[in-house]
């Protein structure tokens, strides 16, 4: 019979859709395993609403249980659960390895266009703060664009939510 | 069927068609970056809160009658100069701010907690619409959008929702051109948008 931190240990096997050298546990969108006589719940949190992603997520879950030999419950919990808080250590520095800028910690307001203007936004590739906000929006929503003035690098971070 | 999240998914579906227009066409390249990401997490706003009151978002979204649609005439309008684009973001996102923070109150924990799950992503909405506010607040074009969409910005809220709304957008209130009728753009929309699924008969497999 399958345990809990087998699941765990499975689930963290499977990479990101969309940034693969992350996986779903790395990235803090698995919110709970339950096993109970074969069967495992397991409860994902999408990062962004809208993420084309969560189905291929919901999809790579249902199989990894399954190849466990469990019948698969996979919950789609849509609550303000998830945050970029969520994501582990090891995960944001796979990020920052891969040219993502990790996000800000989350704070009690709202996040405002001037800390995401300010000069705090460390440059993935070269370590350096002298970047500058080039767009809120990026490639997909969780990022924004940004520019190092000091290795002329564009480059991706993630935005806290 | 619960109107007013009925009317809310079909605002966010709506505009964020309208949204997604710009793709390719914003007068620079990365409004086009940004009006679809605004566009892509306004149509999963729209399926989340269907999610709440179907078990098939599609069907809801996509196999309705025209008249069966609850969004306002604000979000169906083809606006196809970049002020008034801005104009109907900034007074969208203002009104819409006000109609999440009522609904993070909601007694339905599941609508609650929606609610601030989408809160946390229109934040970054709300920063880029009011980031071309004032860049185009001074300019002629800009003014005359935002005078001719007010009543239509209006017409978005609830009676009670209305005065914050006023007070936030700096605005006396107006009469409202109200929810309930449709323009004649939605039809066009309309069309287009659910000419895929009219195209092949029921229990197509995709």
């Amino acid at each position: 019979m399958v345990t809990a931190a087998q699941v765990w240990d499975a689930l963290d096997e499977i990479p990101d859709p969309e940034i693969p050298v992350i996986s779903l546990v790395d990235l803090g969108v698995i919110r709970s395993v339950d096993v109970s006589d074969g069967h495992v719940r397991v409860e994902l949190t999408p990062t962004f609403l809208g993420c084309p992603a969560l189905e291929a997520m919901k999809r790579a879950l249902e199989e990894t249980v399954t190849a466990l030999g469990a019948e698969p419950d996979v919950r789609v919990i849509q609550d303000d659960s998830w945050s970029t808080d969520k994501i582990t250590p090891a995960g944001r520095e796979k990020l920052r390895a891969a040219g993502f800028a990790p996000p800000p910690p989350r704070e009690a307001g709202a996040p405002q266009l001037l800390q995401l203007q300010a000069n705090v936004h460390r440059c993935p590739y070269c370590g350096s703060s002298d970047t500058t906000l080039e767009n809120i929006f990026g490639p997909t929503p969780c990022r924004s664009l940004r520019h190092c003035s000091s290795c002329k690098q564009p480059f991706e971070q993630f935005k806290t939510i | 069927m619960n109107e007013l999240l009925l009317s809310l998914a079909d605002d966010e579906l709506v505009i964020g068609w309208r949204d997604s227009e710009w793709t390719g066409i914003a007068p620079l390249l990365e409004e086009d970056v940004a009006f679809s990401s605004i566009a892509q997490n306004e149509i999963g706003h729209a399926r989340a809160l269907y999610e709440l009151l179907t078990d098939d978002a599609d069907a809801l979204a996509f196999d309705r009658p025209l008249d069966a649609y609850r969004c306002a005439p604000l979000v169906e309008l083809r606006l196809l100069d970049w002020a008034h684009a801005i104009a109907r973001r900034w007074l969208y996102e203002v009104a819409d701010e006000i109609r999440i923070a009522a609904l993070m109150e909601h007694d339905d924990a599941a609508v609650a907690g929606l609610a601030a799950k989408i809160n946390r992503e229109e934040a970054y909405h709300r920063m880029h619409a009011e980031m071309w506010r004032e860049r185009l607040q001074d300019a002629p074009q800009f003014r005359a959008a935002v005078d001719e969409l007010w009543p239509y910005a209006v017409g978005l809220l609830p009676e009670e929702q209305r005065d914050a709304l006023a007070a936030r957008v700096g605005r006396d209130e107006v009469e409202a051109i109200e929810r309930g009728t449709h323009t004649d753009e939605l039809a066009e929309l309309w069309n287009e948008m659910t000419m895929v699924r009219r195209s092949a008969p029921a229990g197509a497999q995709w």
